[in-house]
């Protein structure tokens, strides 16, 4: 019984350790192929495909927790009369916490799985096989445009989120709940720092978009060729995602805002 | 003959605890059209992937063109593999792409030929495959047997030195698989390119090799032309060619015994089909 | 042409997310680039910063004029040593200025706040506030008035 257990643990930490290892290599193999004058057009179409495909969801997103943000916040300030702060606080909720973090969700819930499925459906169905055959890299040729397409568009995805946000919210508060616009925008500008603030969303983002894409690219490539294996990559990279946006965003918020 | 294409030397190869081939050593020579022929799932399309050079031997070497895949760099492989081609037994169409797109994808990545150049070629290797009217067709909206033409197409796109084909006449109605078989045969004899088919199909792989090698078990159980195949009176190949279906050789998967598994009886794994009997 | 139109969104793509950069840097944090390249720098020494940061605001009757740059510790003054960046508008503080470390609100953030002298010379580049009065600490305040009473 308690060996056995061990036994689980063992294999199950080999398990974790080999597909780790697996990981690192198609990410370091992608990486090395780096974007050559063939690949841009690549790239572009994978920009379209995980960006402009999404910006639907980002806005619609982005606008329904800005607006919440500020009805929110609202009721709280307005019992200790602060309510000129509000602009303030939505701004840097957004730009600091839920624009980068939600969006990072949005992105592996809709391109992340996305790009895993494809990956995968390429893999059983042999069309990786058979482009390898062919001599042609599916590393360079599908791997790595997708890798730097969510790579680039996940930051520029959350910055849209950010701003719709913002814009939502001065709509609730300005000009639905009567909060004077000048206090709403310049206490925002006062208090917000592009520096402290802005970039360190930013920061967040890039490391999101990295391990986001990362993970469904692998979750694709090393799926099992049934239809079985394939949604279960398709739910472990929303999963896998989920969890790490978050531990890394709670990492990544003390490492820049603490210390 | 002097030159192989393909050599295998004392080659084993397992998945997991199946043996699939066990020291297993031939030659395939250059420029002649060699047909592997076996019951299937004895391992014809993972000697392919062997060949492509897509998984590695557990022990033993395979050479193609000479070239340990085994020692050969990343970058050399796929150099080499530009003058190889593979028809899948899936097919394995890039299905984002049209069937005129499939083809000319390896034209378009391997070569410098201009727009017009890449059209007449499609249009010249789709044809020969009888399929030129569905060049404007994405791979869904045609029938298996003829996604698998058009992989033919696309496997000869580049004109290659050696063609490997892995079940090439299955799906096949009687009229197409005259035209495809004479055009794999003729793709030998004119174009002097080495083919290797892995087929079940006895009759048709016959009719157009020159050289067949009979695979059960792991191992070559029957090689030479197809006349010397004829007179060979090994009972084991005798069956295979003949379509017994009990034999030296199992129609069935190893498993435990039939009455056993049906009513139920516990500790299975012991009660293996033993084939010598 | 589906390439084209894919080249033509993408590329609208960038340009809006380009757009919200400058949002979110202009109108949401008011930074401005004309800003750092015409200021000038200050020096002053305080016993105790206590909360003061960098970026913390510099102003003369609540009207900022410049923002801490910098703050470190003086080993031969074994003291605070502050940077200020003041905007080159104002040019015209006289030397016996003071700094003194204030307190926006009663629990907010720390600034420091330049009350004007009288002298005719007038501080300039890399020059030295030496009047200043350092940060209020509550707790030390409380402190102290606990041990008046008894
Ligand atoms: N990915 C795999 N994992 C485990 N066993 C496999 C795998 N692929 C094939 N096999 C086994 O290898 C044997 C040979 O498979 P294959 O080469 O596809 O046979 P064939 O093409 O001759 O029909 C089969 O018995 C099959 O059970
Ligand atoms: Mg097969």
């Amino acid at each position: 019984m308690f060996v056995h257990a061990l036994k689980q643990i063992g294999r199950f930490s080999f398990e974790i350790l080999s597909s780790m290892g697996r990981a690192l290599r198609l990410l370091s193999s992608a990486l090395i192929r780096r974007p050559d004058h063939r690949n841009i057009p690549l790239i572009i179409g994978q920009v379209y495909q995980l960006g402009v495909l999404s910006i639907l969801i980002i806005v619609c997103s982005g606008f329904a927790i800005g607006a919440v943000l500020a009805l929110q916040g609202y009721t709280q300030l307005v019992r200790v009369g602060s309510e000129s702060a509000l602009g303030l606080g939505v701004a840097l909720v957004l730009v600091m916490e839920i624009g980068p973090v939600v969006s990072a969700l949005l992105f592996a819930g809709r391109a992340g799985s996305a790009v895993t499925a494809e990956i995968g459906l390429m893999k059983a169905t042999e069309q990786l096989a058979s482009m390898e055959m062919i001599g042609v890299d599916p590393i360079a040729r599908i791997i790595a445009p997708r890798f730097w397409g969510g790579f680039i568009v996940l930051p520029l995805l959350a910055l849209m989120f950010s701003v719709v946000g913002v814009w939502a919210g001065s709509l609730v508060a300005v000009d639905w709940l009567g909060v004077y616009s000048g206090s709403f925008w310049s206490v925002m500008e006062q208090g917000v720092d592009f520096f402290d603030h802005v970039m360190k969303g930013i920061i967040k983002s890039i490391v999101f978009g990295f391990v986001v894409i990362w993970i469904s690219l692998y979750q694709g490539y090393d799926s099992l060729p049934t239809s079985e294996g394939l949604s279960t990559a398709t739910t472990n990279t929303v999963v896998f995602s989920s969890v790490w946006i978050l531990v890394l965003d709670f990492f990544l918020t003390l490492m820049m805002f603490e210390l | 003959m002097t030159r192989n294409s393909i050599v295998f030397d004392n080659v084993s190869y397992n998945f997991g605890k199946k043996e699939i081939f066990k020291n297993l050593s031939f030659e395939v020579p250059a420029g002649q059209t060699v047909g592997i022929m076996g019951p299937s799932g004895t391992g014809k399309t993972t000697l392919l992937r062997l060949m492509g050079g897509q998984i590695q031997p557990d022990t033993g070497t395979v050479f193609v063109e000479g070239k340990d895949l085994k020692k050969i760099k990343r970058t050399e492989l796929f150099e080499l593999r530009k003058c190889l081609g593979m028809l899948f037994q899936s097919g394995a169409l890039f299905s984002d792409l049209t069937v005129f797109e499939n083809v000319a994808f390896p034209l378009k990545e391997h070569t410098r030929l201009n727009g017009e150049m890449i059209r007449y070629l499609v249009l010249i290797k789709l044809n020969s495959v009888g399929l030129r009217g569905a060049a404007h067709l994405f791979p869904r909206e045609l029938s298996g047997g003829m996604q698998r033409r058009v992989a033919l197409a696309r496997a000869m796109a580049l004109d290659p030195k050696l063609i490997m084909y892995d079940e090439p006449f299955t799906g096949l109605d009687p009229i197409a698989l005259g035209v495809i078989s004479n055009l794999i045969k003729d793709v030998g004899s004119v174009y002097e390119c080495t083919n290797v088919i892995v087929s079940h199909d006895i009759e048709e792989t016959a009719r157009i090799s020159n050289l067949l090698y009979v695979l059960s078990e792991g191992e070559i159980i029957g090689q030479g032309s197809p006349q010397d195949l004829k007179k060979d009176d090994s009972p084991r190949l005798r069956q295979f060619l003949n379509g017994l279906p009990d034999g030296p050789v199992p129609f069935h998967y190893p498993a435990p015994e039939y009455m056993d598994s049906l009513i139920g009886v516990k500790n299975t794994k012991r009660t293996i089909i033993k084939r010598d009997d | 042409m589906q390439s084209l139109k894919i080249e033509v969104l993408v590329g609208v793509f960038l340009l809006i997310s380009l757009l919200c950069l400058g949002f979110l840097a202009v109108k949401v944090s008011g930074f401005s680039l004309g800003k750092s390249n015409d200021r000038y720098l200050l020096y002053s020494h305080f016993e105790q910063v206590g909360g003061l940061t960098v970026r913390s605001k510099v102003a003369i009757s609540g009207v900022e004029i410049g923002q801490v740059l910098a703050i470190e510790y003086d080993q031969e003054t074994m003291n605070a040593r502050v940077t200020l960046e003041i905007d080159s508008s104002i040019s015209n503080m006289p030397s016996d200025s003071t700094a003194s470390i204030l307190t926006e609100g009663l629990l907010g953030s720390k600034y420091i706040s330049i009350s004007l002298g009288a002298e005719d010379q007038t501080l300039s580049e890399g020059d030295e506030i030496f009047d200043t009065q350092s940060a209020v600490i509550l707790e030390e305040l409380i402190g102290k008035f606990l041990i008046e009473q008894f």
